[in-house]
């Protein structure tokens, strides 16, 4: 069938803000979307809240709207741009249910809108649990025994006639949200009452709990002709009862006779028949072990994060298919990418072995759970492609940027190992290792962990080879023997005690679809043992070679912007002819598509690897300042091994995060800063924060997203964190500061060591305390002085100048009692490039490349200095993933807790805060006059209350406060209903839960004591939906916002690409 | 240590598995991720040493329930053989099977680097040795020869129906695989399974109710006596032709196979439908090819690959007759086209409608 072409304009929903169970995948998916849809010479029109996505990049779409998500914003821009189709399925669960929503609503009927892809019909069998049941039940395919319930009553009978143990699954939420598995009617009253919650329809389903099964997953595609294919197999090591996103993962699967594949395959390709699925599905069976019993999971009707880890692991372009395949297109008559003249409608085969390991958050929520189910916690992922499962896995560990280059890893806790490997937690496959050298048997960890003797007996391989090299000896043989299995010369040495090795030269092959069945057209490589280099023996285009570092697995701190950035150096180093090389392990992004860079190499992002591809590649240099931490980590060794730095020279970064220098060069240019030293010592930084005085700041060098940063309001407190940080061993030294609660800045520069272009100036929300990714930024700032604009100005270029940068450099700034203060500067990209690069149309990330590579901001046609502000104010609201993490400690502070971002823009401040916080999720406007608000601060924020309560109430909120709070109140003549603490009733609880509270304003609990009660009630307040907000500052906001009646029905619909001059 | 050599002077150096002796055959590769014990064990693999592109084989052991026959090939080629497998129907290491049946295999070779080669240069000859020989011609000279022979039922064997017998179907075995076998029980027929070499007359005069020409090692054009016994039984009974039984079916209808560079073998290789536009994805293990246009007159090409535009498949109307390159039966690979013994059935049933013939009778052309 060809090409339906009565699609001129298609409207595509991205995904929305990071949060965990959607990340960056759906930035690849649309990416691809967008590019396949230009291609076609259909019109995009783009909608999606995240700026920090490549999607919303200007040449992606025609017409791009960061605008909320939500079904009325939807209906306005489709009622403005009257797009012919819609194409829901690659913004992940956010867009597939909007697309729901518009059509129930009637909106998609009303303007001739029709759903590309699978149709509605398609959706709703798969997405609705009793549809996809009697469909399964249709076609014979066994799903696990459930049944739906939506009550609590029902819900425990259901339980009753399916046995415990039992899964409570909600119905429509992502990562399986307030899911969990009740092994009693204890457990499931609970279970039910927060499942129920959590489901936006109060639904939820109790499942017979099948855990210990294998899980498998394929990855499956079919045309509206019916041409079906699986693109992938993959197999869950942690069986049944641990989210896919949670669990390591390998493709193909593994431990599988042909019998049990085909059979699932069959069953898959049957199940989207009869579902009638148009594009892509992710198909999820548990396998029992012991038998061919097997039972459906579920099925997800659009791309999803398994597809994007498909597509990396095949090579097979899920995403740019399906998007084809919605347009009309069938399987057989589009061609397969990779080799460029075979057909489209196959199935990979794959001649390696991948395997994906999750990225978790624990290390930034101290004391968080970190047992993994059935519901998702990692923020992200790495995959590793190797011949070998250990050499892959390797890859994998030291990618995943977890401080290890092996198995070997400290115990979580003192309990025993049979205790911790029961624990089922984050450190499972380190616990296992350890507990194979201590001698436990194979069948006693399969025991209690239900892992395939398969994958634990490669674990058993791998110790006994360790214990081999340190018992015996390093041979020459052995030395193969371990790069074989994927060690590093670091584990190596540390194992056998040489510290001399003699290196390993690797070679590079292809992920090309067909196992070498075809020649390949696209350059995809990973590392291997073997002697024969696909690398090497490829013809160049004997331009010179640059290669750009990525940013690894996403992390909180780390995100989809750092990709965003490496994408656009990339992007701009090819268009100036440069051969383009990408090295990174993160399968959900944009940079790690086959098509980016000239060369892509999927692997990790350490020493050693990277070195082996310099070896393979010969650049003329490395580019290190886009990828994040990640890749700047590696500028040291990299200069120290005489490989060239791309821009701001190693020196320059070293300078910038030592204190010792930094405060020299500060000093030079007489450039304040908040006094502090850096301290290696229990004795040195109580010293330190002692003459500071308290409150201060306490924070490692070298680290992003302020992790493990802190504020020590006494010596107890420093004391505490010192003890924490010296436990873990320190390589560089702690900084104490004086904290100062300023208004906090933070500029992005561009300088070619002679002039300095500032695209833009942005003022937190949040005074400083509260990490930048964390804060509200708003663009441009609103109570800046032209004084202070112009010193702000003069100091970034002094700075910039004097450490040597070219390219870019992130200045974070801190104004306090009319004084300006430097807090930090980073000499790579920050996460704002993409925000202010879409709102000032100036593209930093390309101009920076430029530089780098040594051309003149003169010549580059932006101008020098600070680039004139646009007639709209931008503002960057983060978002959080407490749903997901309930255990967490929400409260901001210096440490970021926020996973993604959204952007509102405006023509004011209230318009823009309005789209950003609504966008953000903050369900706040749509509260009534009448509504309730509870206020609960501590000490040192009672003397700001009383304004903040007249706010309110001048907006027609009652109030209601606990105790301290409400007597602060009361002294201002304010109406307040005051209310016990949430320890001593459960009175808030109770007025939560009857609909009388809808917002919350808390704030303190930094002390323990106060943490837990805290988090208690933040956890039934996202169950119920309702915000918290645990800075003053956003609440002051918030009031703003109200104030200006802004709703979804009259802001104006900002098009990035047609934006007012 | 050991070697793998090819005609062509190329070494690849790997360890032992298997059998401890030296073998010569064609080198061929499968790019199937799964089904190395039906691999192992398809007769069609006579006279060839078959290397995995798959990097891990024998992570579930031996499972002798899914055996297609006895082994025939005469090399194994892998990059990692696994020692400890895993699978509830495990029943042993894959290396103790090669042993046991006499099979010489290498692993530790860098299998990616042969399939490359052999996809650039063509399907070659190669051994498995300990020490390179100075001299290649015999290696060169090598031939895959008497396959069918080696392979076919040494007797007239009957497999019953699984349930009621509804109809009796006869097999002509030139190494079939026991899944065509199954494949046919479970649909409710009995299949008498006949020698190579067994004349038309002799299975005529049991009168079954279908023939079905199986699967087979080796080049078509080797098979004379079976093709002019093909030729015997076209238009009698509703016929059905897999893999060699296509190809041997087209040279009794006068038409004319090749050899393919380096054959189509995996479970991964997509077919057009022709006839209903559909694109299935199939279980192929070829290394010669129908070529279609010696056939215009004779039949009508129902499939073709739909990544080389190869003859997959023939109707011959008139003759109550259809073949097939791919394997329908599956075993290893996708179970997708299992319909066309549907449509077999159907045959019997008389359901299918008959076309009136096209063109010439068969008779050999040339040969």
């Amino acid at each position: 069938m060809p090409k339906d072409r009565s699609i001129r304009k298609a409207l595509v929903i991205g995904s929305g803000p990071i949060v965990i169970g959607q990340a960056a995948e759906f930035d690849y998916a649309g990416a691809q979307a967008c590019r396949v849809l230009k291609a076609e010479g259909v019109n995009v029109v783009l909608v999606n809240s995240n700026p920090a996505t490549i999607m919303t990049d200007q040449h992606l779409a025609d017409e791009i709207y960061l605008e909320p998500l939500g079904a009325a914003t939807l209906r306005r821009i489709i009622e403005k741009e009257r797009p012919d189709g819609l194409l829901a399925g690659l913004g992940g669960q956010t867009a597939l249910t909007l697309a729901m929503l518009l059509s129930r609503d009637g909106t998609l009927e009303e303007f001739g809108v029709r759903l590309l892809g699978s149709p509605m019909e398609a959706i709703e069998k798969a997405e609705d649990r009793q549809l996809f049941r009697d469909t399964m039940e249709r076609i014979g395919q066994p799903c696990v025994p459930s049944e739906t319930a939506e009550d609590i009553k029902t819900a425990l009978s259901a339980a009753q006639r399916i046995g415990y143990p039992v899964i409570v699954r909600p119905a429509y939420t992502l990562g399986g949200s307030g899911g969990g598995i009740a092994g009693n009617e204890a457990e499931m009253r609970e279970m039910a009452r927060a499942g129920l919650d959590a489901s936006p329809i109060r639904q939820i389903l109790v499942e017979k709990c099948i855990a210990g099964w294998k899980e498998i997953e394929f990855e499956t595609m079919r045309d509206a002709a019916g041409n079906a294919i699986a693109v992938c197999s993959m197999e869950n090591v942690d069986p049944v009862g641990i989210h896919t996103g949670d669990s390591v993962v390998v493709a193909p699967a593994l431990t599988l006779s042909d019998r049990e594949v085909q059979m699932l395959r069959t069953a898959s390709l049957r199940m989207i028949e009869a579902l009638g699925i148009i594009g892509g599905c992710n198909c999820q069976f548990a396998l029992n072990p012991d038998s061919f019993e097997y039972a459906v999971i579920e099925v997800n009707p659009r791309v999803s994060r398994s597809s994007a880890l498909a597509s990396k692991a095949t090579g097979y372009p899920i995403a740019k298919i399906s998007t084809r395949i919605a347009l009309g297109y069938t399987l057989d008559e589009l061609t397969n990418d990779i080799t460029g003249k075979t057909c489209a409608c196959f199935e990979p085969a794959l001649d390696y072995v991948v395997v994906k390991v999750p990225k978790w958050p624990f290390d930034k929520f101290q004391g968080t759970s970190r047992r993994l189910g059935t519901q998702m916690k990692a923020t992200g992922e790495v995959m590793a492609i190797g011949q070998r499962f250990e050499e892959a896995l390797m890859k994998a560990i030291r990618g995943a940027e977890i401080g290890l280059d092996s198995l070997d890893a400290p115990a979580l806790s003192g309990a025993s190992v049979r205790e911790r490997l029961a624990a089922q937690d984050d450190h499972r496959l380190f616990t296992i290792f350890e507990a194979i050298r201590n001698g436990l048997s194979v069948d006693e960890i399969h025991a209690i962990t239900r892992i395939d003797h398969f994958f634990l007996d490669k674990l058993k391989g791998m110790a006994d080879l360790e214990r081999e090299v340190q018992i015996r000896g390093l041979t020459a043989k052995r030395y193969a023997r371990m790069k074989r299995m994927g060690y590093p010369d670091t584990a190596i040495s540390r194992l056998s005690g040489e510290r001399r090795l003699p290196g390993w030269r690797y070679s590079y092959k292809m992920v090309d679809t067909c196992g070498a069945e075809f020649a390949a057209q696209t350059p995809y490589f990973y590392s291997c043992t073997d002697g024969a280099c696909e690398s090497r023996a490829l013809r160049r285009s004997g331009r010179p070679v640059v290669m750009v570092l990525g940013s690894g697995p996403i992390r909180i701190g780390q995100g989809i912007e750092f990709d965003y950035s490496s994408v656009h150096c990339v992007w701009t180093l090819r268009e100036m002819g440069f051969d383009t090389v990408i090295v990174n392990n993160n399968p959900e992004t944009v940079s790690t598509d086959y098509d980016t860079a000239d060369r892509l190499y999927f692997e990790p992002l350490t020493p050693e690897d990277v070195m082996g591809i310099i070896e393979a590649e010969k650049p003329i240099g490395v580019v290190v300042a886009f990828g994040g931490q990640t890749a700047i980590r590696l500028a040291r060794y990299l200069d120290g091994h005489g490989i060239p730095i791309l821009g701001t020279s190693a020196e320059s970064i070293d300078i910038a995060e030592d204190r010792e220098r930094f405060d020299r060069l500060l000093e030079r240019f007489g450039i304040r800063r908040p006094r502090g030293w850096a301290v290696r010592s229990m004795e040195e930084a109580v010293q330190a924060a002692e003459r500071l005085g308290y409150p201060v700041l306490l924070r490692p060098s070298y680290v992003i997203g302020g992790q493990n940063m802190s504020i020590s309001r006494s010596r107890e407190q420093t004391v505490a964190y010192m003890e924490r940080i010296l436990a873990g061993g320190i390589e560089n030294p702690v900084l104490v500061d004086q904290y100062l609660p300023g208004i906090e800045l933070e500029v992005d520069v561009i300088s070619d060591g002679k002039d300095v272009l500032i695209p833009g100036i942005m003022e937190h929300i949040e005074r400083a305390g509260v990490h930048s990714g964390d804060s509200i930024a708003v663009y441009p700032p609103y109570n800046l002085t032209d004084r202070f604009t112009r010193v702000i100005c003069e100091s970034s270029e002094k700075l910039a100048l004097a450490l040597g940068t070219r390219g870019l450099v992130n200045i974070q700034y801190l104004i306090y009692h009319d004084k300006l203060y430097v807090i930090e500067v980073n000499p790579r990209a920050s996460r704002t490039v993409p925000y202010i690069s879409k709102v000032t149309g100036v593209p930093m990330a390309d101009i920076a490349s430029h530089v780098m590579l040594g051309a003149k901001l003169a010549d580059l046609g932006y101008g020098t200095g600070l680039v004139r502000t646009p007639p709209y104010v931008a503002i960057k609201v983060p978002v959080f993933s407490f749903e997901k993490l309930s255990d967490a400690n929400s409260i901001l502070g210096p440490e970021m807790k926020s996973t993604g971002e959204v952007l509102g823009i405006g023509k004011t401040i209230p318009e823009a805060l309005f789209k950003g916080l609504t966008a953000a999720g903050l369900a706040v406007p749509a509260i009534p006059k009448g509504s309730g608000v509870l206020l609960s601060v501590e000490e040192s924020d009672e003397g700001e209350i009383p304004s903040l309560a007249v706010r309110f109430h001048d907006l027609g909120l009652r109030l209601y406060a606990t105790a301290g709070t409400a007597s602060v109140i009361e002294e201002r003549g304010v109406p307040v209903v005051s209310v016990p603490n949430a320890t001593e009733s459960d009175e808030i609880s109770r007025l939560m839960e009857d609909g009388t509270i809808h917002c919350i304003i808390y704030t303190g609990a930094v002390r323990d004591a106060t943490v837990g009660d805290y988090i208690a009630l933040h956890r039934r307040a996202m169950q119920l939906g309702i915000p918290c907000l645990t800075s003053l500052d956003t609440a002051g906001a918030l009031a703003d916002m109200m104030r200006s009646r802004f709703n979804a029905e009259n802001t104006e619909l900002v098009d990035l690409n047609h934006m007012r001059a | 240590m050991a070697w793998l050599l090819l005609e062509n002077g190329m070494c690849f150096e790997g360890t032992r598995i298997g059998a401890p002796v030296s073998r010569m055959g064609e080198l061929v590769f499968t790019t199937g991720m799964t089904g190395y014990m039906e691999t192992l064990t398809d007769p069609s693999f006579f006279g060839q040493i078959v290397t995995h592109s798959f990097p891990l084989i024998g992570n579930y052991g031996t499972i002798p329930e899914d055996a297609e026959g006895e082994s025939a090939l005469f090399g194994y080629v892998v990059r990692e053989m696994c020692d400890n497998p895993s699978n509830f129907r495990s029943s042993g290491t894959l290396n103790e099977y090669l042993k046991e049946r006499g099979i010489p295999g290498l692993c530790g070779v860098d299998t990616r680097e042969i399939v490359r080669v052999t996809r650039e240069e063509g399907v070659m000859n190669a051994m498995i040795c300990d020490t390179v020989p100075e001299d290649l011609s015999a290696l060169r000279s090598f031939r895959v020869r008497n396959a069918v022979p080696s392979v076919t039922c040494p007797r007239k064997t009957v497999y019953p129906a699984a349930g009621k017998e509804r109809f009796r179907v006869a097999l002509m075995d030139y190494g079939a695989k026991r899944n065509l076998i199954r494949s046919l029980q479970k649909r409710g027929c009995s299949v008498t399974a006949w020698p190579a070499s067994t004349d038309a007359q002799s299975v005529l005069a049991e009168n079954p109710d279908g023939i079905l020409l199986s699967n087979g090692p080796g080049d078509p054009r080797e098979n004379e006596a079976c093709v002019a016994q093909i030729r015997n039984l076209l238009g009698k009974k509703p016929m059905m032709g897999v893999c060699l039984g296509h190809q041997m079916t087209a040279l009794a209808m006068g038409g004319e196979t090749v050899k393919l560079k380096y054959g189509h073998r995996g479970g991964n290789q997509p077919v057009r439908d022709l006839k209903s536009g559909r694109t299935w994805i199939t279980s192929q293990n070829h290394g010669y090819a129908v070529v279609a246009e010696s056939l215009l007159d004779a039949g009508e090409v129902t499939f073709v690959n739909a990544n080389d535009g190869s003859c997959e498949g023939m109707d011959y109307h008139g003759w109550n007759c259809f073949t097939v390159q791919f394997h329908p039966e599956a075993c290893p690979g996708p179970q997708d086209t299992g319909f066309l013994f549907d449509r077999f059935i159907h045959m019997m049933e008389g359901r299918e409608p008959t076309v009136a013939p096209v063109g010439r009778s068969p008779k050999a052309k040339g040969r």
